[in-house]
């Protein structure tokens, strides 16, 4: 048995302390110790993106991070995106355009495009595809998340637009 | 898919990293970013008694101008190399290799130093520095030593770093003035490995090619540079004649493996129809034209 460590990270907003072995999966943290089960773990080795946590505003694989590394940081889970009756933009733009049907990949797939959109001009098809090309989806096929995307691309775009003008 | 117990080691200084490396006696390791090191725990192929985090260690965090060349640290992540302005105006070639680097999530976190230590032979930056004849900066308890990025990778996953030494930075000494580039990667899916990948630089004097460098990776256990080709597209035109030899060169220096991802045949026809298309375009980079 390693020693344990003490960490303080912030989670959604909330300031968390905790005693963990150093073998914790940042992912098994959320979920087992904080009952944010809204991250899902699909592969536990970077490969399905089901696991995608915003780290310091950075998208990363929560499969491939140890929760004794996340002392200080700060962690949003989809569960800071918006409820079931206040969806948040994007949220709303996979409900109106159906990029979702059993939802596995869906927590994933928000938190990575919540980075693209921040990161990327993703001013083709091609720049989303390729962009949401580390998350899997065994439903979908896709089309109907890049259509998501799409539209909340354009609503990004004119925000700055108007933000500028 | 749970990792084994470790000790776990946050090192505030390179000193203290070191220090404890050694004291590990090979049972230690460094976690950087954790985005091959990671894995190979979650699978068991690993068992290190000591992961040693060198996230918090100030200072290996940093791209910076070295004459006209540049020097980056080894904490820099691949996101940051990807998307910096420097790297775009001095090393284009570099900014264009990274995109090609994983996604986002893994480059956000993974690191140059993990990428380069981890040595990995579909891996692109390991060939990216033996294309920019970059050096390694390693230290370890008894200080700090240079190796060129050509003698440093020994094969497949196989390094000339020592248990206790840590890459602490890479140099990258600066391209003939207005070289032309390109970069070429078959994987795939979008994000996955090269099966196969090729760069180029290629230097214009005016009346014929100055300096030229070819690199290849996923054709062999380490990146190669193709000095054959190199020397015979020198001072030529890029002709048909010139750039058959050069694929030639190619052929005859590769020796490809068949794995679950690509046949040796395969890799060998993409190594050659990337080759090509890599001359060309930094061909006509050089001479200011739009590939
Ligand atoms: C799904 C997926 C897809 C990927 N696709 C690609 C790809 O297309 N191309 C590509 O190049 N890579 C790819 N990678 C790997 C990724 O680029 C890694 O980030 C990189 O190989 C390792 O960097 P790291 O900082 O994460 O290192 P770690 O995982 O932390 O460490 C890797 C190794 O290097 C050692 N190490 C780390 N830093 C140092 C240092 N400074 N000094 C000495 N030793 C050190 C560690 O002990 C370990 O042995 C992929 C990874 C995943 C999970
Ligand atoms: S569970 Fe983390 S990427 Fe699949
Ligand atoms: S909606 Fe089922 S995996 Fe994507």
């Amino acid at each position: 048995m390693s020693a344990r460590h003490e960490i303080k990270l912030t989670v959604n907003g909330a300031v968390r302390e905790a005693s963990v072995e150093p073998r914790l999966l940042l992912a098994d943290f959320l979920r087992e110790n904080l009952n944010l089960t809204g991250t899902h773990v699909g592969c536990e080795h970077g490969v399905c993106g089901a696991c995608t946590v915003l780290m310091d505003g950075g998208s990363v694989r929560s499969c491939l991070c140890f929760a004794v590394q996340a002392d200080g940081a700060e962690i949003e889970t989809v569960e800071s995106f918006g409820g079931m009756d206040e969806l948040s933009p994007l949220q709303q733009k996979f409900r109106e355009h159906h990029a979702l049907q059993c939802g596995f990949c869906t927590p994933g797939m928000l938190v990575t495009c919540t980075d693209l959109l921040e990161k990327y001009p993703l001013a083709t098809d091609d720049e989303i595809r390729e962009g949401l090309s580390g998350n899997i989806c065994r439903c979908t096929g896709y089309e109907n998340i890049v259509r998501a995307m799409r539209a909340a691309v354009t609503e990004r775009d004119n925000e700055r637009h108007e933000a500028s003008s | 898919m749970k990792p084994p117990a470790f000790e776990y080691l946050a090192a505030t200084s390179v000193e203290e990293a070191v220090a404890a490396l050694a004291a590990g006696d090979g049972e230690a390791k460094v976690i950087a970013g954790g985005q091959s090191l990671v894995p190979m725990l979650n699978f068991r192929l690993l068992e290190p008694a000591l992961l040693v985090d060198i996230n918090k260690v100030p200072g290996l965090d940093f791209i910076e101008p070295d004459g006209n060349g540049l020097r980056v640290g080894a904490l820099t992540r691949h996101h940051a190399l990807e998307t910096s302005e420097l790297v775009q105006a001095r090393f284009p070639v570099l900014s264009e290799a990274m995109r090609h680097v994983a996604h986002l999530a893994i480059r956000n976190r993974g690191t140059i130093g993990g990428s380069l230590s981890h040595g990995d032979p579909a891996a692109e930056l390991p060939m990216m520095a033996v294309l920019l004849d970059a050096t390694l900066v390693l230290t370890g308890e008894n200080g700090a030593r240079e190796m060129a990025a050509r003698d440093f990778f020994e094969g497949a996953l196989a390094t000339a770093l020592g248990d206790d030494e840590l890459v602490t930075e890479i140099r990258i000494p600066a391209l003939p003035a207005g070289s032309g580039w390109g970069f070429e990667e078959v994987a795939q899916r979008s994000g996955d490995f090269a099966m196969a990948a090729t760069a180029a630089t290629v230097s214009f004097d005016g009346a014929a090619a100055g300096e030229v460098r070819l690199a290849l990776m996923g054709v062999g256990e380490v990146p190669l540079r193709i000095d054959a080709a190199e020397t015979s597209l020198s001072g030529s035109m890029f002709d048909e004649t010139a750039m058959d030899q050069a694929v030639a060169a190619v052929d005859d220096a590769i020796d490809p493996m068949s794995d679950l991802h690509a046949s040796a045949d395969y890799r060998r026809h993409l190594a050659k129809a990337l080759t090509r298309r890599v001359l060309q375009a930094a061909w006509q980079r050089a001479k200011g034209e739009r590939p």
